[in-house]
């Protein structure tokens, strides 16, 4: 049986805040032969199973896993769809392949975010129908909540949270995937427009559209495929209490939770020390410093005082979401763990072109299922 | 069954328990829309409706073409570039007779889904769409049928520019 699992073939469409001359069918098919032919596989002929991650109500259509096959090879094969991030795919993947009976699996996540037009609706239905739902609030009152009890435990500053919106923005601008590059100050962050306060406008990833395909395999498979597979060394995944009315506001135990599961099937002691750089969900900007805090790479309170140092800039100490984040790519719903994986994928395999950091073997994804859950997935990757 | 029990055990409810607020409960409803993307093939496809032609796409590998067309043959996995037109006329696959509407009502004159397997498409290749003019005793698997379209000038680019699908034999007569 494969002991360990490595991702053999990445590959992306899309990531624009709109995709109007492509169906999502036709999104997914071009990042799938972009993985196939990165990994160097006939799926039809290799790939034994697929995993998909969709949400129906994000699809518009109901009991979509019908819909995934066709486009990534899948037809009359094994094909799931799984309810999730992104990573919560790469986590079946790992799983299917570690049972022994599959060799070479698909992970596939997209959005297709310019479609859907109500989606404050949608994203409101996520919450309690009977205590939550009648109040009639835009779901981003959450996320509001969260930072402003964040802030007052930590002691973290608006500023410090700006300063993250600044650095991915920047570092979005040398990524050719990135939708939302900006050169911004952190006056005009701060000054933007509130959204629900201490929340700002600036500080939300904007929504974009994109798929992502990766092509998983097992060591021996692997080793015939490739001379740079990216190793899943831990992943793990927890869910906290989805209640609004007792969770812990400050803090985000589920992703404490799911570091600890994956660090200690990497064997990570000291995140700091053993990882060299990390992608995080970013999808609101005080997420990435209360993410980097639960993840362990520094204590609570910390990660505001590490990022106005500059040590979650490229050229730090720890480099925090060099690819742009979404705050930088956009948000790409269910494929944003994904996304922030392929980033890791590619800086582990020295193909991130001028964004490349330099000796980088171990790397770190979180990604968070946004508002109102606390559903996250952590991965340690290698190369 | 239930006759032969005399003594049923819990609270009944009524639905006058429910108006009167008696027992709780709270309703809402989903404002979900969408605007999917037609993207490259189907938005091909529903131009061509609009001009009252029924493309399909040829895949060079498997020999065969498909309909409504793709982007991928889902049996290769090779891409699909070519359109090609279609006859309207085709044979009917399979079909239902069906006398409740989509939203449940009873009907006394049935709807009868169908799929057509198109002339011109591989064998197998259909689309799926109503049969009309007929009766409905008189369907059966194999049937000749053509479509009857929408006026050209009200035609939008939608499956619905075609109304349904008739016996070709009548047509003939006509």
């Amino acid at each position: 049986m494969s002991e360990r699992v490595a991702i053999v073939g990445v590959g992306w469409a899309g990531f624009r805040p709109s995709t109007p001359y492509q169906s999502y069918k036709e999104l997914m098919y071009e990042a799938a032969v972009r993985a196939y032919a990165d990994a160097g596989v006939d799926p039809r002929r290799d790939i034994e199973t697929f995993v998909t991650v969709s949400e129906d109500f994000h699809e518009g259509t109901s009991i979509f896993d019908e819909y995934t096959p066709d486009q990534l090879g899948g037809a009359l094969k094994p094909v799931h769809t799984i309810g999730g991030d992104g990573l919560h795919g790469l986590a079946t993947g790992y799983m299917l392949v570690r049972t022994g009976r599959f060799s070479l699996v698909t992970v596939e996540a997209h959005s297709k975010a310019s479609n859907i037009l109500t989606l404050p609706y949608i994203t409101a239905y996520a919450q309690d129908p009977v205590l939550n739902r009648p109040l009639r609030l835009n779901p981003e009152y959450i996320a509001g909540l969260e930072m402003h009890r964040y802030l007052y435990e930590t002691d973290t500053t608006p500023e410090q949270c700006a300063a993250v919106v600044v650095k991915n923005k920047r570092n979005a601008l040398l990524n050719p995937l990135a939708s939302f590059a900006a050169d911004l100050t952190l006056d005009e962050v701060l000054n933007g427009p509130p959204v629900a306060w201490p929340l700002g406008r600036h500080e939300v990833a904007p929504l974009a559209d994109g798929a992502v395909v990766m092509v998983l395999a097992s060591e021996e498979k692997a080793r015939l495929l490739t001379d740079k597979p990216v190793w899943i060394r831990g992943i793990g995944w927890c869910n906290g209490p989805a209640s609004l009315e007792s969770r812990d506001w400050a803090d985000a135990p589920h992703i404490r939770e799911a570091a600890r599961l994956a660090y200690r099937q990497a064997g990570i002691r000291d995140p700091f020390q053993e990882i060299d750089f990390a992608e995080v969900d970013d999808t609101y900007a005080f997420k990435e410093l209360q993410h980097l805090e639960a993840l362990g790479i520094c204590l609570p309170g910390e990660a505001g005082l590490l990022t106005e140092q500059g040590a979650t800039e490229p050229d730090g100490e720890f480099p925090v979401n060099v690819s742009g984040g979404s705050l930088g790519v956009g948000h790409l719903l269910d494929g944003t763990g994904l996304a922030r994986a392929l980033e890791v994928v590619l800086q582990l395999r020295g193909e991130a072109g001028p964004r490349q950091l330099e000796d980088v073997e171990v790397g770190l994804v979180q990604s968070w299922r946004g508002v109102p859950t606390t559903s996250g997935v952590v991965a340690v990757l290698s190369n | 069954m239930s006759k032969q029990i005399k003594d049923f055990r819990g609270t009944p409810l009524r639905e006058s328990d429910f108006q009167e607020g008696k027992v709780l409960y709270v309703h809402d409803a989903l404002r979900g829309e969408y605007a999917w993307d037609t993207g490259i093939a189907i938005g091909h496809y529903l131009a061509g409706l609009k001009k009252g032609v029924i493309l399909g796409a040829r895949c060079d590998h498997c020999r065969k073409i498909v309909v409504p067309p793709r982007t991928v043959c889902e049996w290769c996995f090779r891409p699909l570039t070519e359109y090609v037109p279609l006859q309207d006329t085709g044979t009917v696959n399979t079909f239902s007779i069906c006398y409740v509407t989509w939203d449940v009502k009873r009907i006394e004159k049935p709807e009868i889904p169908a799929v057509i397997e198109i002339d011109g498409a591989s064998p197998g290749h259909g689309i799926l769409h109503k049969l009309g003019d007929v009766n409905p005793e008189e369907v059966t698997i194999g049937m000749r049928v053509q479509a009857v379209w929408k006026p050209a000038e009200e035609r939008e680019g939608a499956i619905t520019d075609i109304l349904y699908w008739r016996p070709l034999k009548e047509v003939k007569k006509r």
